[in-house]
């Protein structure tokens, strides 16, 4: 057993991803990817539109094949990781099935595992217990907000249990202040189950207050140029935003990405130059309360 | 005009449904109804007085008051036997719609499974769909009997296949990518991804061709009676009453065949509120 547990959850060596082959000129979303993630951390990936950070979570996940390369997540290859559901994940839209109420979208995986319907209904009953949505379990989706609807899909991905949960950019689409909370919100779901994160976004207050490490990425192609490690205090709260250290580790993220091109150009604006103005608007809030 | 009431449930963030109770919900669906109401009732009464005014013959525009009067007359009694006709019309346009309903799903299915079934089919589907179908109700009435109720079902069913299968592809297949991606993720067979996915996203699809099969079947069975058939069914009362110059009874079996239809239309608005009460259109009529 402490074989399993020293070993790392995804380990990605030389890895490769071309689209676009058989005619067509090739597009090199990822080139050689090496980046292992050691299981309970809670890993960032960072960098300016276009530079794979999807495709990398994606290749993780088993979602896309990658082209080159090794792909190892929970000890065994990729897909067969996913075939043993070893991960959940949770995309940037909530993904909720319109016709199932909020306890049955958090059972669907249970359902898919072929779980006795007790065990689905407890554990339905728990997860949302954890994100704080239990009395909304006969709701349905359209009846919830953004950031509810967010919820409950991270309540859907962590219902089976999984060794590994994969998520992108699962608040970009929330307003800053909700996406603030849902931050919390996802640190005390981690420490609480023991998880491993794996989370894409372009925000770099959001990449610094969330992580154990950042990876930064820049574009064309899309490459890992520097791996920098958050060592701020846990457990994080309001103050992790206001102390000297969260600023300097801002600025260290800040500089690896422009030093990789990533803020610059037009990605700049989209991307991570969005997570500055919300880093400051951030700072506003603070110096009022 | 649900617009106001929905915008203000979105803003909330979490919609806990409007309160207002019963009352309060029949004063908002009288006032959404009367005027549709008024206008009807307004038409029938003009119908009424201008045809008396005019002074027009019977032939040409009978009164509402004679058409419900041979209603009344010709119900159960008389050659014409209004309510056994629609009757074994109503047969034949169920009959019709099940048959090219269960047809039209099966091969929806085979579409949205195979793409080379796809690649053969919709092409051709769609060609016939463009065909004028109801013209070849004299060759089906020659195919499967003039006095055979199975000819006037088989053109209705012809008639409501094509909806009923482009819809129903249609919902099968175009599925949020994304929900196959988390069906993936999730390692769910294609069965699961069917049963869990594609039938439930293609319900509102299916429930939208069904309101358009039920007209459809009404149509095929009608028409194809035109053409011949047993005496006592709708299309053939429509046929020998006006050759024979009651228009007051042709106009009382239009007003039945139109009132069958409507009953058929509000059977399947019914079954829709059942079976998708979660769907957006079901969800914008709420407050209506």
């Amino acid at each position: 057993m402490t074989g399993t547990e020293q070993q790392p959850i995804v380990r990605l060596s030389a890895v490769d991803k071309v689209f676009g082959r058989g005619g067509q000129p090739a597009t090199t979303a990822l080139q050689g990817i090496d980046l292992e993630i050691r299981r309970g951390e809670f890993v960032s990936l960072i960098g300016p539109s276009g530079c794979g950070k999807s495709t990398l979570l994606r290749v993780i996940g088993d979602l896309v094949p990658a082209t080159r390369g090794d792909v190892v997540v929970n000890g065994k290859p990729a897909a067969m990781a996913r075939r043993d559901r070893d991960y959940g994940i949770v995309f940037q839209a909530p993904v909720l099935f319109e016709w199932r109420s909020v306890e049955d979208n958090v059972k669907l995986p249970l359902e898919i595992l072929g779980r006795p319907p007790a065990e689905r209904a407890k554990r339905a009953r728990e997860m949302l217990q954890l994100v704080e949505l239990a009395d909304f379990t006969r709701h349905y989706p359209y009846q919830l907000s953004g950031g509810m609807q967010q919820r409950v899909a991270i309540a859907r991905a962590l219902s089976i249990e999984p060794a590994l949960l994969l998520m992108d950019e699962p608040f970009g689409a929330l307003d800053e202040m909700t996406r603030e909370r849902m931050n919390s919100e996802v640190l005390r779901i981690w420490e609480r189950t023991g998880t491993t994160i794996v989370f894409v976004t372009h925000s770099i207050p959001e990449a610094v207050f969330l992580s154990s490490r950042v990876v930064v990425m820049s574009a064309r192609p899309g490459r890992i140029t520097k791996v920098i490690d958050i060592d701020l205090p846990r457990p994080r709260d309001l103050e992790t935003r206001e102390s000297r250290r969260y600023f300097e580790l801002v600025t260290d993220v800040r500089e690896a990405l422009r030093a990789g091109g990533g803020l610059e150009g037009d990605d700049a604006d989209g991307g991570a130059g969005g997570g500055i103005a919300s880093e400051e608007r951030t700072l506003a809030e603070g110096a009022v309360g | 005009m649900s617009g106001a009431a929905a915008g203000a449930g979105a803003g909330a963030g979490v919609v806990v449904a409007a309160g207002g109770g019963a009352a309060g919900r029949w004063r908002q669906r009288v006032r959404y109804y009367a005027p549709a109401v008024i206008v009807f009732v307004g038409a029938i009464v003009a119908w009424e007085l201008i045809v008396s005014a005019l002074n027009l013959q019977k032939f040409i525009l009978p009164k509402p008051t004679a058409i419900v009067a041979a209603l009344n007359e010709n119900l159960t009694s008389s050659r014409f036997n209004l309510l056994a006709s629609a009757q074994a019309t109503l047969v034949e346009a169920l009959g019709g719609l099940a048959i090219g309903t269960v047809a039209g799903v099966a091969v929806a299915f085979a579409t949205a499974r195979w793409a080379t079934a796809r690649g053969v089919l919709l092409p051709l589907a769609i060609a016939a769909n463009a065909v004028p179908i109801i013209a070849f109700a004299p060759i089906l009435n020659n195919w499967f009997g003039l006095e055979n109720p199975l000819s006037k079902m088989v053109m209705a069913a012809v008639l409501v296949f094509f909806p009923v299968m482009a819809n129903v592809t249609r919902g099968l297949v175009q599925v949020d990518p994304a929900a196959l991606e988390l069906m993936r993720a999730s390692a769910a067979t294609e069965w699961q991804v069917l049963r869990k996915v594609r039938i439930p996203n293609a319900l509102p699809y299916f429930f939208t061709a069904m309101k358009l099969a039920t007209t459809l079947s009404l149509i095929g069975a009608i028409v194809a009676e035109y053409f011949g058939g047993a005496s006592l069914v709708l299309g053939r009362v429509i046929v020998q009453s006006s050759s024979a110059l009651r228009f007051d009874v042709t106009w009382a079996a239009i007003l039945l065949a139109a009132a069958t239809g409507i009953v058929f239309y509000l059977a399947i608005v019914a079954i829709e509120r059942i079976v998708i009460p979660w769907h957006a259109s079901m969800r914008a009529t709420e407050g209506t």
